[in-house]
């Protein structure tokens, strides 16, 4: 008993002193720190500690796995983030209900390496809270043993022929989207009609689909288990170096384009940081360790120069303009998303 | 004959499912491709890999002192107020005991957000002590109903007697409630701990920059891909636990040879 007791005592003292050591750097707000809010594993770290070298400055740095969640904490206040990744649509959201500070781009002077026609988006369309981090298309992965016709519509995910052999995306957005675009009706389409339509497509395909996939369909299409999947291009890239059967095809009907883009959070208390961390991303350099790290396309026009041509003339990563000539941009879409919502959970259920 | 078989493939395959998971998980950790899909020969750089990931062990650190000084607390409050409660009068024992056990039926996510709104109206910034605070209330109810049954089985008149033969209250309960109560008190301090490693939604709501546990820090790979170091981080888990488990048994056996 003693001794147990003594194990306990001795536990409580080890941790307490690493706490001194560790923990309580958020609460000294008048040491240099950074909050950093980011995706799991969609930065090279090792650009962190570049900063923190370069600056003198801490950064804590944590992640989330969907907007929603970051949104929830943001929203809630509880914690004062100072740079958060939201996509596209969310931070249309976080403009309208008023999240996000406006950027002082006098701070930023690397923002003039960022493509141009990437800037002044629909969800941000004056600029003036968003840098733009990374972003990509959805397409087609498919393997070239299994499919032998030219893959260029998004008809074929609904080609009786690979029955049992298709992945669908596990994302209510993307997969009506899909379903949307197929139909030639925008992906943001809030018309109740066009959406029962979109309904019932999906409803048509779901005896044809082998499964709704997140993470995993990546190891599925590795392993040859399906014929194609719907994925986001950065995993394309990634798939096909681990597998030279499979290609990637964005369809000509147009498909969805996505932004993660750095914003500064309302609550943020280290304005100037968070520029100064802003401006360090859009370094050509640095954007290229995170793009070579993270394997998504880069905004950033100087840093396209600097990677592998073989990267940049990858379609998958890089479409041209007549690929992209019908593809838009996810919006918020205020409370039609519940719409959305319902039809995702019937075409998931029956 | 026959019935025999059946109930040992029976329990064979109830063993497989269990098992067939985590073994799978140990194999890859010592695969060489960084996909699930394709097997890329034998390495272990995972390994090597896990202990220079400086947010996974800052993690496993958070992990593991919210989880033993949860538990500790946790069990402390817990014992104490099994006690009180197991004095009590019926009625008002009946109305504790329902109020105990909502906590425990109620969803993860409302426990969650509930205690999150509190810390906001409390104005504490979210953090260690707010995470640490939020494990230590979702664990007290299981303590209590795991301390409960023992106190139940115990003498009532030990105690008095103990005081009868010149004990103060709080030496009884030192030399004699306490001892007895012990497996009930060990049962609840694991179920503790248990819990607080394993919570993801409570924990997501309460914790607040810089600090994470791993259910966190794992959740959010989810998009990206769960990298292999945590399958070298489970496998190591899993198999301290394992060996933890053999190490108690061991002992126990000796000890029941002894009586």
């Amino acid at each position: 008993m003693k001794r147990v007791l003594k194990l306990l005592v001795t536990f409580v003292l080890i941790i307490s002193i690493g706490m001194v050591g560790t923990g309580c750097g958020s609460k000294n707000n008048n040491k240099k720190v950074l909050n950093v809010y980011n995706w799991g594993d969609y930065i090279d770290e090792s650009v962190l500690e570049e900063f923190e070298k370069e600056y003198g400055i801490k950064v804590i740095y944590d992640n989330f796995a969907t907007n929603e969640e970051m949104y929830i904490k943001i929203k809630s206040g509880g914690t004062s983030y100072d740079v958060a990744f939201p996509s596209d649509y969310m931070i249309e959201k976080m403009i309208k209900e008023g999240l996000l500070q406006k950027i002082d781009y006098n701070n930023i002077e690397n923002y003039k390496y960022i493509s141009d026609n990437l800037k002044k988006l629909d969800f941000d369309p004056t600029s003036e809270y968003s840098v733009p981090y990374f972003w990509g298309t959805v397409g087609i992965l498919y393997n070239k043993t299994m499919v032998k016709e030219p893959v260029d519509s998004w008809n074929i995910l609904w080609d009786s022929k690979y029955k049992g052999k298709i992945l669908m995306i596990d994302s209510q957005r993307d997969s009506i989207g899909v379903a949307l675009k197929k139909l030639g009706y925008s992906m943001n389409s809030t018309d109740p009609k066009q959406l029962e339509e979109a309904k019932s497509e999906l409803m048509k395909q779901k005896p044809l689909v082998l499964s709704y996939v997140g993470d995993e369909g990546k190891d599925m299409m590795i392993g040859e288990e399906a014929a194609m999947s719907v994925v986001w291009s950065g995993d394309a890239v990634y798939t096909m170096s681990e597998n030279e059967n499979l290609a990637y095809a964005i369809p000509k009907e147009g498909t969805n384009y996505w932004f993660d883009s750095v914003v500064i959070p309302k609550t943020s208390k280290h304005k100037k940081e968070a520029e100064l961390f802003i401006n360090f991303l859009c370094r050509p350099e640095i954007a290229q360790k995170n793009a070579e790290y993270v394997g998504y396309s880069t905004p950033n026009k100087e840093t396209m120069k600097k990677l592998d041509p073989k990267l940049v003339k990858n379609k998958a990563l890089y479409p041209n303009e007549e690929l992209m000539k019908n593809s838009e941009v996810f919006r918020d879409l205020g409370d039609s998303i519940k719409l959305y919502d319902t039809i995702w959970t019937e075409v998931k259920s029956k | 004959m026959v019935e025999k078989a059946i109930k040992r493939i029976y329990t064979a395959l109830l063993f497989i499912f269990l098992y067939a998971p985590i073994g799978i998980l140990i194999i890859y950790s010592f695969n060489e491709s960084k996909s699930r899909g394709s097997w890329g020969g034998f390495t272990l750089k995972w390994y090597s890999e896990l202990f220079k990931d400086e947010k996974i062990m800052t993690s496993l650190y958070y992990t593991i002192a919210i989880a033993i000084i949860s538990s500790i607390v946790a069990t402390i409050i817990g014992t104490l107020a099994a006690i009180g409660i197991h004095k009590m009068k019926p009625i008002s024992k009946q109305i504790i005991m329902n109020i105990n056990y909502l906590p425990v039926l109620n969803p993860d996510i409302v426990t969650g957000v509930a205690l999150m709104t509190l810390f906001m109206f409390m104005n504490l910034e979210l953090g260690f002590l707010s995470m640490l605070l939020a494990h230590i209330t979702f664990n007290i109810p299981y303590v209590v109903l795991a301390v409960l049954p023992k106190l139940r089985q115990l003498n009532k008149y030990l105690s008095e007697a103990a005081m009868d033969l010149g004990a103060t209250p709080f030496y009884a309960f030192r030399k004699v409630v306490l001892p007895e109560i012990m497996p009930g008190v060990i049962s609840g301090a694991l179920i503790a701990f248990t819990l607080s490693i394993d919570d993801f939604v409570i924990s997501f709501f309460t914790a607040g920059s810089g600090v994470s546990n791993l259910s966190i820090t794992i959740f959010s790979m989810a998009r990206r891909g769960i990298k292999p170091t945590i399958n070298a981080l489970s496998t190591i888990m899993f198999l301290s636990v394992l060996i933890l488990l053999l190490l108690i048994n061991k002992k126990s056996l000796k000890e029941a040879k002894k009586k």
